[in-house]
């Protein structure tokens, strides 16, 4: 018999529906699954047992009373641990909110729960969201659930191991330059990038105001719609929302992609992106092809410049964003003689290398004398990207090339190099300067058996045709390849 | 070549109180990842308007609607230091 | 200062009295309670979003209107990022280039003489938390402890810069007040600036008369009037020279204002001026004011003062008086009704800005909740007018009003303060009066004027000085034949 664990939410949601198991039960599988993968994996910061087992039993009543709230009521879904939950710890892997307690939910959260979810618990992220490792946390790494010694991305990893092993149905993650999509693609799971304003960010300790975004993780191209479709919307405590009615981007996945023209980045298909992906790449687009795309080539020319823009914005707006975090009203403090002395020793003791890195380079990028060599012409630099869409979009529905241009590499293989690191994001940054959505999904595994994603981008509010094309490269991959540790097995590591 | 910074100034401004050894360390990285995004100014923008923001929308507004604030006890137990109702903070050194 | 003039130009910040704050529900009318009025936005915790108050924009539209600025199009919100314990977020949201107005001017009328002062920009911000410091002493360098309250946070401030156009601590003094006026007739604030619902910050320098060139100028802070605006500028331009003269040179610097000694001190000055590292506001999108909004806002401004003084004056006021009624629109208000009904402008005009405003100081009240109705203005000026009641009487009774006796004629009565005009009455007075000085009947008869006022206080005397004297003037010069 199939773990409850290893059900998809359709399925399990099917499931709930007809009688066959109980929400409890399903959280319980949830949880014996991470007793038994936690240990090596370390995907969670915080379970909150408790508060889960309440949610899924006022679940279980919901629908014994025959009121059901939808597709995710009962169903138990991971949060990274930069959004903000009422009462449960939020530390966004940093010592400087070491047992921090929101005082509100975020929004994404409130809708959740309101949905009806279940929140499983909180998971590890690199520290404020700072990196594509999961290394970067103040608590320890996560581990790539196909390979220990390996990472699982990030920062999302803990969001996109536990989806991965099946400590959680699904879960939300934070994408800033491909912070969702890249450890899906590293963990072999489905992980998307909505469009800048789809989601509200309320709640979401910010990173790079401009270009954070929440989105889903789960393990196939429908789940992430149903979680999607579940925080999607205007809110008004966030004035970057969107006003308008999301996308109808969960009734596009049957259609398949006949007629439609697939564009595929040149720029992104070539030195960088290891050869082993590039050939499944090139065999996902193959595919699309044979069911009735057509498939161009399209050149993206000021995408070579998407790196080095994004590592002068992200940490600008960093440095302003995370100055909020002085010992005064929350969190760490250590002590000084005065106030100044205070937050800047609890600034140093409470932020990581990396946190310290960017905030520094993005105070350097926005001080007199170089605001406008650095940080203004990086915003120009972002115009000239989104000219590049647009004039790609005219000719093309979506856009295609790897998400990531390497397999998961080895713990500590780029801890100690920063570009090495950054360039993690190569394929990824580029819609978040756009601000259009992107969706990664698996396609294969590489010869040492680690899984590829496939990166699809659609124009903003695009998401009707994104699921579209996401839904048939998952078709076409059939990608039913589960990692190690996704078994409630003991295992050996 | 690598960008040469005041970094001793710059951690000052960020508020991060570092010793030498530390300053000196992220001079370096800071020189290496400038000298990358350095690559920006290569292209050229002449007449190109900056992007600050992916949406083109305007006019985010709420009506003056007074909303309930939080409990202070919830909000002060989060605080380092607190005392009859306010945050407490060392002696402040300088006039902002 | 023979020889020198100074250059001055003016920050103002003024507090919106909005219900809720710039960027969140929480209420801007707090009570003493620190504290109570936070919530994740304007506390700055992780993850809290501001979303701009509709109401502030349009205070905001209204003070850049009446001060004749350009009111952008497009307008932008940006951060000023620096670090201090009561600027929760250690950046504040405020607007760098495209403030919501600019290019304005104010023009003041100083000793009988007219000057515009240039409007450079009026922006919009959040105010900061407000710093206790505890301790030994009380100042800044000696306190222990900071306590920080957050109620103040995030309400919502308008910054209105001036060109440097000011020369006298005058015209620094008559700017301040033109403004308040403008602000309060604007009903966006009460714009008190002891409470610090208003705040100036004065920028200062001197030059040789004569010469173009500008000094090294000073900023001045911690002003909690007018009269502390007037004499912090007058202290700091006697310093300044003082220093030129001695062949020393001012430093730049900020400068606090000392009530209680009556002088500007250098407060701790930065080791490096510092750099606010603008950038635009990730979280807020551009403001647009469309031509459709501005001239809505426009079409809604009340009169304001410069207009309402002309109008008062153009009723009958003295200048004196109409800038005092201005100041408190509620006695503009009443004067306007009143003389339209026929009461007499230097009557009316003399109560509203004298025994009125007095009355409301001696039991410390405001005017609004004291001033009398229109019905008893009128009525009053009307028993006057009819010589029903001399000057002095028709105080008295005024007074009766304020403190709540009743109507003019029903405390005019119940005082016994009626003037006796009944020629009968009066006549038959005067004659016991005449009966009894024949001597000096006689004297005037002879052609002696002065003993007629004699007469005239005999019969008030008579009368419990109830009698009109002019009319008891007139029966005796009739009576005795003068």
């Amino acid at each position: 018999m199939t773990d409850l664990a290893d059900l998809t939410i359709s399925e399990a949601s099917r499931g709930l529906d007809d009688g066959r198991f109980s929400a409890r039960e399903l959280l319980e599988a949830v949880l014996r699954r991470a007793t038994v993968t936690e240990a090596q994996l370390h995907g969670y910061l915080t379970i909150d047992r408790e508060g889960a087992f309440a949610a899924a039993d006022a679940a279980d009543r919901r629908r014994a009373a025959g009121g059901r709230r939808g597709p995710l009521d009962g169903i138990p879904i991971a949060l990274k641990d930069n959004l903000c939950t009422r009462g449960v710890e939020t530390t966004c892997a940093s010592q400087i909110l070491a047992g921090y307690v929101p005082p509100y939910d975020a929004t994404v959260v409130a809708r959740l729960r309101e949905a009806g979810a279940v929140a499983v618990g909180k998971t590890n992220l690199d520290e404020f969201a700072m990196g594509s490792s999961t290394e970067n946390s103040a608590y320890g790494p996560t581990r790539n659930p196909w390979d220990p010694e390996r990472v699982p991305g990030g920062s999302s990893g803990g969001s996109a191991a536990v989806v991965a092993v099946g400590s959680a149905f699904a879960a939300l993650g934070s994408d800033t330059g491909g912070s969702i999509r890249q450890p899906a693609a590293l963990c072999g799971i489905v992980g998307m990038k909505p469009t800048y304003g789809l989601v509200s960010r309320y709640g979401l300790v910010a990173f790079a105001s401009s270009l954070d975004q929440i989105g889903p993780l789960a393990r196939t191209v429908e789940d992430a719609a149903t979680v999607l479709a579940a925080v999607a919307g205007w809110d008004p405590h966030d004035a970057t929302s969107h006003p308008e009615e999301p996308p109808a981007f969960h009734r596009s996945l049957e259609r398949g992609v006949e007629g439609l023209r697939i564009g595929v980045v040149a720029e992104l298909m070539g030195a960088g992106i290891d050869p082993e992906v590039l050939a499944e790449t090139r065999a996902a687009v193959d595919r699309l092809a044979a069911a009735g795309a057509e498939v161009v080539e399209v050149g993206l020319p000021s995408v070579d410049y998407a790196l080095s823009a994004y590592y002068l914005i992200a940490p600008a707006e960093c440095s302003s964003n995370l100055a909020r975090f002085d010992g005064v009203r929350y969190g760490l403090r250590v002590e000084g003689g005065t106030a100044e002395e205070m937050m800047a020793r609890t600034r140093a003791e409470g932020f990581g290398a990396e946190v310290i890195r960017r905030i520094l380079l993005g105070t350097y990028a926005l001080s007199a004398g170089y605001y406008e060599a650095f940080y203004g012409q990086a915003q120009k630099v972002r115009t000239l990207i989104r000219r590049d869409f647009a004039a790609a979009y005219e000719t093309v529905d979506v856009l295609v090339s790897p998400t990531s241009p390497t397999t998961a590499f080895r713990l500590g293989e780029r801890a100690s190099d920063p570009l090495a690191m950054y360039y993690s994001d190569v394929c990824t940054i580029p819609s978040n300067l756009a601000g259009d959505p992107a969706i990664s999904v698996p396609i294969g595994l590489d010869s040492r058996g680690l899984p590829i994603g496939l990166q699809i981008m659609a124009p903003a509010l695009g998401e009707e045709v994104l699921f579209q094309v996401a839904a048939e490269v998952e078709r076409g991959a059939g990608f039913a390849a589960r990692p190690r540790l996704a078994s409630s097995e003991v295992m050996e590591p | 070549m690598p960008v040469d910074i005041d970094i001793a100034k710059v951690a000052k401004l960020a508020r991060i109180a570092l010793d030498d050894e530390a300053l000196a360390r992220y001079g370096a990285e800071l020189g290496q990842i400038l000298e990358h995004a350095e690559r920006v100014q290569a292209l050229p923008t002449d007449g190109v308007e900056p992007t600050s923001h992916p949406l083109p929308l305007v006019n985010a507004f709420r009506p003056d609607e007074v909303r309930p604030s939080l409990d202070r006890d919830e909000v002060l137990a989060q605080a380092p230091d607190a005392v009859d109702g306010y945050f407490r903070v060392p002696r402040i050194l300088d006039e902002a | 200062m023979t020889g020198w003039e100074a250059v001055i130009g003016i920050e103002t910040h003024v507090e919106l009295q909005t219900r809720s704050k710039m960027f969140c529900g929480c209420r801007v009318d707090v009570g003493d309670e620190p504290n109570t009025a936070v919530c994740p936005v304007c506390l700055g915790l992780p993850g809290a979003l501001p979303v701009p108050n509709r109401a502030a924009i349009e205070g905001i539209v209204k003070i850049a209107t009446a001060l004749g600025c350009v009111v952008n199009e497009r307008s932008l919100f940006y951060r000023k990022n620096y670090f201090y314990p009561d600027l929760p977020k250690n950046y504040q949201i405020s607007q760098y280039t495209y403030p919501v107005g600019e290019h304005g001017r104010l023009v003041l009328h100083v000793d009988g003489e007219e000057l515009a002062v240039g409007i450079t920009r009026v922006h919009m911000e959040e105010d900061t938390g407000k710093s206790l410091h505890v301790g030994s002493g009380g100042r800044i360098q000696e306190a222990e402890h900071t306590l920080l309250d957050f109620n103040r946070s995030g309400v919502p401030l308008v910054e209105i810069v001036t060109e440097p156009d000011l020369r006298t601590p005058e015209q620094a003094r008559a700017y301040g007040a033109e403004l308040q006026r403008i602000v309060r007739t604007l009903g966006v604030s009460d714009a008190r600036l002891e409470e610090g619902s208003m705040r100036f910050d004065a920028n200062v320098s001197v030059r040789r008369s004569g010469t173009s060139e500008l000094g090294v100028r000073t900023e001045i802070k911690n002003m909690n009037s007018l009269r502390s605006l007037q004499r912090a500028i007058a202290f700091e331009i006697g310093r300044q020279v003082e220093v030129l003269e001695a062949g020393g040179s001012v430093v730049q610097e900020t400068r606090h204002w000392n009530e209680a000694e009556g002088r500007t001190v250098a407060m701790r000055s930065k080791e490096e001026s510092e750099d606010y590292r603008y950038f635009q506001e990730p979280d807020l999108l551009p403001l647009e004011i469309d031509e459709a909004w501005r001239q809505r806002i426009a079409a809604s401004l009340p009169r304001l003062p410069a207009a309402r003084r002309a109008e008062l004056v153009a009723l009958g006021a003295d200048d004196r008086t109409a800038t005092l009624l201005v100041d408190t629109p509620v006695l503009a208000d009443r004067f306007e009704a009143a003389v339209s009904r026929g009461a007499p402008a230097r009557t009316v005009g003399s109560w509203l800005t004298g025994e009125i405003v007095a009355y409301a100081r001696s039991v410390g009240a405001d005017v609004e909740e004291v001033v009398p109705a229109v019905e008893d203005l009128v009525e009053l000026a009307g028993m006057v007018e009819a010589a029903e009641l001399s000057a002095t009487a028709a105080k008295q009774v005024l007074a009766g009003v304020l403190a709540g006796e009743g109507t003019p004629r029903g405390v005019a009565e119940a005082r016994d303060l009626l003037q006796i005009s009944d020629e009968g009455a009066l006549e038959e007075a005067v004659a016991a009066v005449l009966a009894d000085h024949p001597d000096v009947v006689e004297q005037i008869r002879a052609g002696e004027t002065k003993p007629i006022g004699f007469l005239v206080g005999r019969v008030m005397r008579a009368t419990g000085g109830k009698a009109d004297p002019r009319k008891v003037q007139e029966i005796i010069r009739r009576e005795a034949g003068a």
